[in-house]
């Protein structure tokens, strides 16, 4: 009869499991161990400097001017206030540069693998040129260089009587929405819930008949000319208010400010030669034999495209998308550089330099950035496991 | 048994080849392309020609002083003037040279480092890694008998360069701890390292250069006081580990599991097997990957000119302000771009030449 | 040894592949030289020859996926050139099989063979999902129709992708070295369901190494060597008694 065997006693230092423990709480201790000791530091310079800690300095008054908000806003405002202003106008330069930017990059990117050789080379002499410029000089050379050398108001290069560019901005005409106008949406909307039940139809359609119907032309018809009869039927009730010479400054319209216009130039070239770059791989990431096999079963070019190429590009394609979108927007926080009042210039700038609450605004402004950072990677994730390809 | 007559060869028909073949499938291969290509020239036309005009043809290269720059063209003679500021900012002329050998000493270390096949390559690292930075630091700055000089004196390209190789020389290391943290099955390890990368690529760079400017010396006993360029590089170097680290990691998923189990099987520790077998594949892999985040990295240094330092796009600024030179901002921010153009396109080549070499491009 | 079926076919004159005098150069370089090349409906034709001699862009320019610069082919009376209309025709005529199968990732098997019948010949999707679950049965693998390519061995894609061409119920088939990329345990599956339907009556035109196949099922055995017909005969005559010596060395070769 064996004996019972006796449990082997190893030290605790060679036990895998202990060590692993033993080495996560040195880690805590040390992590901890370090942020008491910046604590303790912080708020005994505060104290030194006389500074409050708390949010409470959110509620003073900011005492300065802002020259683009989006919301009233004037120098009886709170510090809060300056924060919403600051957030919009960031949003405001994101928005508008991610919508340019991808434009310009889906048609470098296909106009990269265009079989016009002149095309080709004009597209990729725009992306290796751009790409290697830090976008702070990007930025500087078009706020300095070109939109602060613009002529004065009196002497504005113009289109027409409507569109003037000088010194102070890109003075366009402001429409005004007179009553009636609100149909005129109406009918939008209509249009747009129509095309989409117009879809859902088209596509029962030919799954039970096999006949394909003209969706895509039909909805545009329909997005453009319904609005359009209900605009005309009201009277056409869309006047424009356009800028006027009065003194030494255009008064009325609409007015795009140089530094917003400066940004949003740079931002938009900038980031479009990463699009262009991501749209172009994406493509060439499908391999040929997929479009001859698409092409050997009788499919056309415009087909073979949107069943066979696209869906396979787009998977590759959409991620790297929005991590440049999200680039975009944390790139967006060079305006600071320039005095265009978006997050960082107007609450991590003026206010945090006026009221010394370092920690509280820039741990607010980063929390803002690091919300979006995290939003973003999750639709990420989950786009990526809904299109992930099944494998054995 | 026949013995075959091979046919000969051709040549083309005519139509097909040659310049005029070539530009009826490259350019007018139908009405669209045909029209794209008359566009296209017309697009060239109203860009190019004027761009060399003012560039070249009418620009001033030889002069000294402001008369010098009669012309409608370019002045280049204000960036001829002003080119030494433009490299090395305030610092003494005298002591040029210092700051010379250093980069040439990096330069040629990286190079022998990057080489194939060159001998005792570990020495070398060994030599970058601990013996080089005491040296630097010593031309840099100053003592052991060489004249001492602030750091607020450092400028133009010297500090462009200097903020990111230093950048990147405590970025990789912190980056491969990082990248293993995040990969590590001990659940605390990896929650710090993953709160950290998330944290720092999360937010943009300015944000953090206002951090580490402003809070720094709040954080950090009242007594010790941090130069404002090291504040620079200590917020530098957070985020750009964060970033390398996301590199390296990739490079970590890319190695095949087969061999972390040789290494195991091996009876290899943990940092044993990770410094002889695993890294030095991992890292090799990723390296184009790297080189583009030290590229973007390089694009990056001009925002320490928002918290007042001189990289060389201040410094250009700066000296538009003179009163004896205004008015040539296009000049001075061509002459920013095109420098960083040469080095950036430069290094991103050379990238693209790795990763064919190394077989790791657009692999799917 | 020609089956039952083709003897009755090769007595029908009508003609499904004629090539007259056709060139074809890749820049400088003349990659087929005076191909003549006639095969009638019902034939099966094998084309072997060293890598590089052209069979691959030879077959690949009856469905105009590589062009010619000169001569004519003709499919089944209607002649390949530029015009968009006719290439249609033609490749609505003409199946194809890859050596690298190229089955759609992103879609199930079945849904690779309902693509082209829904969106070319436009039929409803039952009916299409119905013809395509008869051809997946024919390749014995309906089990397999809902199974992402990434899923399946490349046996069964290769299968896969021979019941997506034949949906299509093309009169001509050609096959490019389809069991080029296959493990050797998996060639005999595809081999078989390619015997079957040479034994049905399909016209096929087929690249390939594999000897053993040819014997089964080819009318005429094909020899190209540097874009050039070399031989052609049938394939009892072309293994035991080749008239060039090109074709013994690359018999000596091969066998």
């Amino acid at each position: 009869m064996a004996q019972p065997r006796k449990p082997s006693s190893t030290s605790w230092w060679n036990n895998a499991q202990y060590r692993a423990l033993f080495f996560q709480v040195l880690l805590v201790l040390g992590v901890g161990l370090f942020f008491l000791f910046i604590v303790k530091n912080t708020l005994h310079n505060l104290e030194q400097r006389g500074i409050a800690t708390g949010f409470d300095f959110l509620g003073q008054r900011a005492g300065f001017g802002i020259n683009q908000h989006l919301v009233p806003y004037s120098e009886d405002s709170t510090y809060g206030r300056t924060f919403i202003v600051g957030l919009l106008n960031t949003m405001l330069v994101s928005g508008l540069g991610i919508i340019f930017a991808t434009m310009l990059g889906v048609v470098a990117g296909v106009a990269r693998l265009s079989s016009n050789w002149i095309v080709r080379k004009i597209a990729t002499v725009y992306v290796e040129i751009f790409r290697n410029i830090p976008l702070l000089i990007q930025i500087f050379f078009w706020y300095f260089s070109v939109l602060r050398t613009l002529p004065s108001p009196k002497q504005s290069l113009h289109l027409g009587q409507s569109f003037f560019l000088n010194i102070r901005g890109v003075y366009l005409p402001q429409p005004i929405y007179e009553s009636g106008f609100g149909w005129v949406v109406l009918a939008l909307l209509a249009g747009i819930v129509f095309v989409i039940m117009l879809k859902i139809w088209a596509k029962r359609r030919q799954d039970q008949t096999g006949e394909q119907f003209p969706v895509l032309l039909v909805s545009l018809v329909v997005l453009f000319g319904l609005p359009g009869l209900v605009y005309f039927a009201m009277g056409a009730p869309l006047s424009w208010e356009l800028p006027e010479l009065k003194g030494f400054n255009y008064v009325g319209g609409m007015v795009v400010v140089p530094e917003l216009a400066a940004l949003l130039l740079a931002l938009t070239i900038y980031t479009g030669t990463f699009i262009a770059e991501i749209v172009r791989s994406g493509i060439l990431a499908v391999s040929h034999g997929q479009t001859e096999a698409a092409s050997a079963l009788g499919l056309r070019p415009g087909k073979v495209l949107q069943l066979v190429i696209f869906p396979q590009a787009m998977r590759v394609i959409i991620p790297q998308m929005t991590s440049q979108y999200l680039n975009l927007t944390k790139n967006s926080s060079l305006a600071t550089a320039i005095g265009y009042p978006d997050l960082v210039a107007v609450f991590a700038g003026t206010t945090l330099n006026q009221s010394g609450q370092a920690i509280e605004i820039i741990a607010m402004t980063m929390a803002v950035y690091l919300t979006l950072s995290l939003v973003i990677s999750m639709f990420m994730n989950w786009y990526n496991q809904r299109t992930l390809l099944r494998e054995r | 048994m026949s013995v075959h007559v091979p046919h000969p060869d051709l040549p083309p028909p005519a139509a097909s080849v040659g310049a005029v073949g070539w530009a009826r499938s490259n350019l007018f291969s139908s009405w669209f392309n045909t029209l794209l290509t008359l566009a296209a020239l017309y697009l060239l036309y109203i860009t190019i020609p004027p761009l060399v005009k003012w560039a070249v043809i009418d620009a001033d290269f030889a002069g000294s002083t402001r008369d010098a720059c009669t012309g409608e063209g370019a002045c280049w003679v204000f960036i001829k003037v002003r080119f030494y500021q433009f490299m090395f900012g305030f610092y003494p002329p005298g002591e040029y040279w210092r700051a010379v050998c250093a980069f040439l000493l990096i330069g040629g270390l990286v190079v022998y480092l990057l080489v194939d096949g060159s001998p005792r390559k570990g020495w070398v690292v060994g030599f970058t890694v601990f013996v080089y930075p005491v040296i630097a630091f010593f031309l840099f700055y100053g003592g052991l008998g060489l004249e001492v000089i602030d750091t607020h004196k450092w400028g133009g390209l010297m500090l462009t360069l200097i903020i990111s190789t230093v950048g990147m020389f405590f970025a990789l290391p912190f980056g491969i701890i990082l990248a293993l943290g995040r990969q590590s099955s001990m659940p605390v390890a990896k929650s710090v390292c993953v709160v950290f990368i998330e944290l720092w690529r999360g937010v943009p760079l300015i944000t953090i250069l206002f951090m580490s400017s402003v809070m720094l010396p709040i954080f950090m006993p009242e007594q010790l006081e941090i130069d404002k360029l090291a504040r620079a590089l200590i917020g530098i170097v957070f985020f750009q580990s964060a970033y390398m680290a996301e590199v390296i990691r990739g490079g970590l998923q890319a190695m095949p599991k087969g061999q972390y189990e040789a290494a195991d099987a091996l009876g290899l520790g943990y940092w044993p097997a990770m410094f002889l077998i695993i890294l030095p594949q991992a890292l090799k892999t990723v390296i184009p990957g790297i080189v583009n985040t030290f590229i973007a990295l390089f694009k990056d240094t001009t925002l320490v000119l928002i918290i007042g330092l001189f990289d060389i796009l201040a410094i250009i600024q700066s000296a538009f302000t003179d009163p004896k030179w205004l008015g040539f901002s296009k000049e001075g921010y061509l002459f920013a771009a095109a420098v960083f153009w040469i080095f950036c396109f430069s290094m991103s080549r050379y990238s693209q030449h790795l990763e064919r070499k190394l077989h790791t491009g657009h692999a799917r | 040894m020609v089956s039952k079926a083709a003897e009755v076919r090769l007595a029908d004159s009508e003609i499904a592949i004629d090539i007259k005098s056709m060139h074809k150069w890749y820049g400088d370089f003349h990659v087929l030289k005076d191909i003549n090349l006639t095969i009638k409906r019902g034939e099966r034709i094998i084309i072997c020859g060293p890598s590089g001699c052209g069979k691959s862009t030879l077959i690949r320019c009856l469905n105009r996926l590589e062009e010619h610069q000169q001569g004519e082919i003709w499919i089944d009376g209607i002649e390949l050139n530029d015009d968009l209309k006719h290439i249609e025709k033609i490749r609505k005529d003409i199946g194809m099989v890859f050596q690298q199968f190229n089955l759609f990732p992103h879609l199930t098997a079945l849904e690779n063979c309902c693509l082209a019948l829904i969106w070319v010949l436009k039929q409803p999707r039952k009916e299409a999902e119905a013809t395509a679950m008869r051809y997946l049965e024919r390749v014995k693998i309906p089990e397999q129709a809902e199974k992402y390519p990434g899923q399946l061995s490349g046996g069964q894609q290769q299968r896969v992708a021979i019941a997506r061409s034949l949906c299509m119920n093309p009169k001509i088939m050609l096959f490019d070295e389809p069991t080029s990329a296959l493990d050797p345990e998996m060639i005999k599956e595809v081999l078989d369901v390619m015997v079957d339907l040479a034994n049905e009556g399909m016209t096929m035109l087929c690249v390939t190494h594999e000897m053993g196949f040819a014997k089964t099922v080819a009318d005429r055995v094909i020899f190209l060597d540097s874009g050039e017909i070399i031989e052609e005969n049938d394939p009892e005559n072309f293994f035991s008694n080749p008239q060039s010596d090109r074709t013994k060395l690359f018999l000596s070769q091969i066998l």
